[in-house]
């Protein structure tokens, strides 16, 4: 059972064989790779050896395996590159399966490097030995274990191939250490076809011309864009902004797709789902055509399924066929690169008769702004000096000062409420801004995310909005931070408690807050100090904004320490199993009156 | 929403033969909660760099529809073809069946498998090996007949299956 990856032609091949992992290098190096974050050990050590050697690629020494793939993917994130992270063979390996996992699910590209122990060992049990195929080939796209020499150039060409085309997505390639040590032939990238074309089909125009004509009939129609948008590149963020021109129909937004469309445009209505606004959900469940752009109807989007968006026509635009259809049953799918047929329905919409519902997509505005003027996200702050600081107003002005620098910003999450809170509060005008853990809800992502977004972008502002417990999760990352003296400002929203978990128990299990309090923290100021960063707390209104001004004009690493409400709860909510219309809404907004069905809570 | 009815379906697919392309394709069923009920391997092409495997799977159409889309992601999958939505195909398996009988038993499945044209591959004086060729459902009504008979073991091949016509599964 051996085949060559791809197939390469042995034409434009140097002559001279060199040590594995120099082959590697070179064709990463023609890959254009410029940033490795890795984390040694005996497997991989030759690699390291080669590292040491030349002066193209630079190494990224983190605290973690997992933490090395989280700054890959927000590397790859920020950058639209392709991310790489190189871990030794047994614990390197399955401690990187998290973070696979992560970019799997977000569709980002990456190439994992493993080490493995020399093939004559492998199946005995040795020292650092894992079935490193078997274990991650459920969390990546696809993986190699190389057994030849000639299979290490063609497998890293291939690999990013795969990472970058269709759907992006992790590729491990498993290095045995006697392939890194021995000698091995350079292919280079022209020479190896790599089997990503195979599926790949022109766009249907037909179908295109169709969904123009559904948006054309539309009287109350609605853009749904995601993460696909992003993945697609700057261009089809263009693309977008000219399509909504052109149609003037309002955007909504998943958790991965924000920044495609300017959050700080008057027909973005906000992110929609779980925690998305009043506006944004009452419009998908309203809307009579519904064009979803690269977003894949995900549970924390569609609520309860029989009751989402239940009248409109569908239309789904999807890089993966096998995303049509899945979840939800749509009118018309077209598969192919997003930005593309964006373009494509622009020509489209130029082509066919003039859009003649002018006054009926107006009323759907007014009802859009009645909507609006409930103002979902508005909170009650006491404005007396020494009041708590509710997490909500921490959010918001952390975004409304950081806006101020006039720099451009990145700005990572940890997983929970403040997550929630900084995907409603953040606008963000580009795309690419923007790094949280979607389909996997990752604790403990957001610093070692800041750690690649800073990696990548040395000169901007980099921002963690992170929860106590989350943080704790990747905290060995301070000493990343430190090493590279990057300027990360990580603002801890601490309301003493795994909020989300704690907001869940709240609503569904009687308030009985089992495990959920976060005892014996650590005393984060010092514990940033201890990491050479600079620590500082505020725990009343008054000295909020002086603090977090003080955190942005720092030149080196900040951790704050933001002591805020211990029982906030993350509103707008559609509790699990419950249908858009259906949200609780906060008690500065009228209370509605969402019943949470058992089967609600057997949902997760 | 309409309720939809349960079928099986066979499916095939080309793909190259390169270790762990098998485990790809089965995690993904047992991954995504899809079943398996019978599945077929073999190298097909004259370099054996090309397998390929018949899967039979139950489900109702768009559970089937996207087995198929996930399949065809799948790296070292070249080609998947629902053959049962796809029109007339052939699908055959073997089945070695094992009867340990005397007397009338005896006699008795020795007459049923002439009827069904299964051969006797191998006979002791208390015991016969039948090989049969067929569709699932001959196999599965030759099994029942000869459980009374004295049946004691089974080995089946699982559905090797190929479209009908001059078509192949490249062009489909
Ligand atoms: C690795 C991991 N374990 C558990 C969870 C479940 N979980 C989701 S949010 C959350 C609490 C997060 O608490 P914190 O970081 O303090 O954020 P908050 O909700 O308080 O803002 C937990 C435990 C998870 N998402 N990831
Ligand atoms: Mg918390």
């Amino acid at each position: 059972m051996t085949r060559t990856t791809g197939s390469t032609t042995l034409t434009a091949q140097t002559t001279a064989t060199q040590p594995g992992a120099e082959v590697l290098l070179r064709a990463l190096v023609e890959q254009g790779v410029e940033v490795i974050f890795g984390y040694p050990g005996g497997a991989v050590l030759p690699i390291y050896d080669a590292l040491f050697k030349q002066n193209h690629i630079r190494h990224v020494l983190v605290r973690h395996e997992q933490a090395a793939v989280h700054a890959a993917e927000a590397y790859a994130r920020s950058t639209g590159k392709v991310g790489v992270v190189l871990v030794t063979s047994g614990p390197g390996a399955t401690n990187a399966v998290t973070g696979l996992l992560d970019a799997m699910m977000d569709s980002i590209p990456l190439v994992c490097l493993s080490g493995q122990v020399p093939t004559p060992l492998i199946g005995n049990d040795a020292f650092q030995e894992a079935d490193t195929t078997g274990i991650t080939r459920p969390v990546t796209k696809y993986n190699y274990l190389v057994r030849k020499p000639e299979d290490l150039a063609p497998a890293v060409h291939e690999a990013f191939a795969i990472a970058r085309s269709g759907r992006p997505g992790p590729v491990l390639i498993d290095l045995p250490k006697n392939i890194t040590v021995g000698d091995a032939l350079y292919v280079d990238a022209k020479s190896v076809t790599p089997r990503t074309t195979r599926m790949t089909s022109e766009p249907d125009r037909a179908a295109i011309a169709r969904a123009v004509a559904a948006m054309k009939a539309g009287k109350r129609p609605l853009f749904y864009t995601g993460g696909g948008v992003i993945n697609s590149g700057p261009q089809a963020s263009k693309a977008l902004r000219k399509l909504v021109d052109l149609t003037g129909f309002p955007v909504t937004s998943t958790l991965m797709g924000l920044g495609a469309f300017p959050g700080t445009d008057r027909r973005f209505l906000g992110m929609l789902g779980m925690h998305g606004t009043y506006e944004a959900n009452l419009a998908t469940h309203d809307c009579d055509v519904l064009i979803a752009l690269g977003s894949r109807f995900d549970d924390r989007v569609t609520g309860r399924l029989d009751a989402f968006s239940p009248n409109s026509f569908k239309i789904h635009v999807d890089i993966d066929p096998s995303q049509i259809n899945k979840i939800v049953h749509v009118n018309e799918g077209i598969v192919g690169d997003v930005g593309q047929i964006i373009d494509l329905m622009i020509e489209e919409w130029e082509k066919q008769p003039a859009y003649a519902h002018k006054s009926d997509l107006d009323a759907w505005w007014a009802q859009i702004e009645g909507w609006r003027a409930l103002d979902c996200l508005r909170f009650g702050q006491d404005q007396a000096p020494d009041a708590v600081i509710k997490p909500q107003q921490a959010i918001q002005r952390i975004y409304e000062l950081a806006r101020q620098t006039g720099r451009d910003t990145y700005v990572s999450t940890e997983v929970g409420q403040h997550q929630m809170w900084a995907a409603q509060f953040f606008r963000f005008d580009a795309p690419n801004r923007w790094l949280t853990s979607g389909g996997l809800g990752t604790m403990g992502y957001g610093l070692p995310a800041a750690v690649g977004a800073q990696i990548a972008h040395p000169d901007a502002l980099v921002m963690d909005v992170a929860g106590e417990a989350s943080t704790l999760m990747n905290i060995q990352e301070l000493g990343t931070i430190a090493q590279y003296r990057l300027p990360v400002k990580i603002f801890i929203i601490n309301n003493h408690y795994m909020g989300m978990v704690r907001q869940w128990q709240e609503l569904l299990h009687g308030s009985r807050y089992s495990e959920s309090y976060s005892d014996a923290l650590p005393d984060f100021v010092k514990l940033a100090e201890s990491f050479h960063a600079t620590g500082l707390r505020v725990t009343r209104l008054d000295q909020l904004d002086a603090t977090i001004r003080q955190a942005l004009e720092h030149n080196g690493p900040v951790l704050v320490d933001i002591c805020v409400e211990e029982g906030e709860n993350c509103f707008p909510m559609i509790p699990s199993g419950a249908a858009h219309n259906q949200m609780i809404l906060g008690p500065e907004q009228e209370a509605s009156s969402a019943t949470i069905s058992k089967e609600g809570q057997m949902l997760v | 929403m309409q309720v939809e009815v349960s079928g099986s379906a066979v499916i095939s697919l080309l793909v190259d033969n390169e270790s762990g392309a098998l485990a790809r394709i089965v995690e993904l069923f047992s991954g995504r909660g899809y079943n398996i009920q019978s599945l077929t391997v073999a190298p097909v092409d004259e370099h054996g760099s090309t397998s390929r495997v018949n899967i039979v799977t139950t489900g109702t159409q768009s559970s089937i529809r996207q087995v198929k889309t996930q399949l065809e992601r799948l790296v070292p999958v070249s080609r998947v073809v629902n053959l049962t939505a796809e029109g007339p195909y052939v699908a055959r398996e073997m089945a070695l069946v094992k009867v340990v009988s005397s007397g009338e038993p005896r006699t008795e499945a020795l007459r049923i498998a002439q009827a069904f044209r299964a051969r006797a591959v191998d006979t002791t004086a208390s015991s016969f090996v039948f090989e049969l060729t067929g569709s699932t459902d001959k196999l599965d009504s030759f099994i029942e007949l000869m459980r009374p008979l004295g049946l004691v073991e089974v080995s089946r091949t699982g559905v090797a299956s190929i479209c009908r016509g001059p078509q192949t599964i490249q062009n489909f």
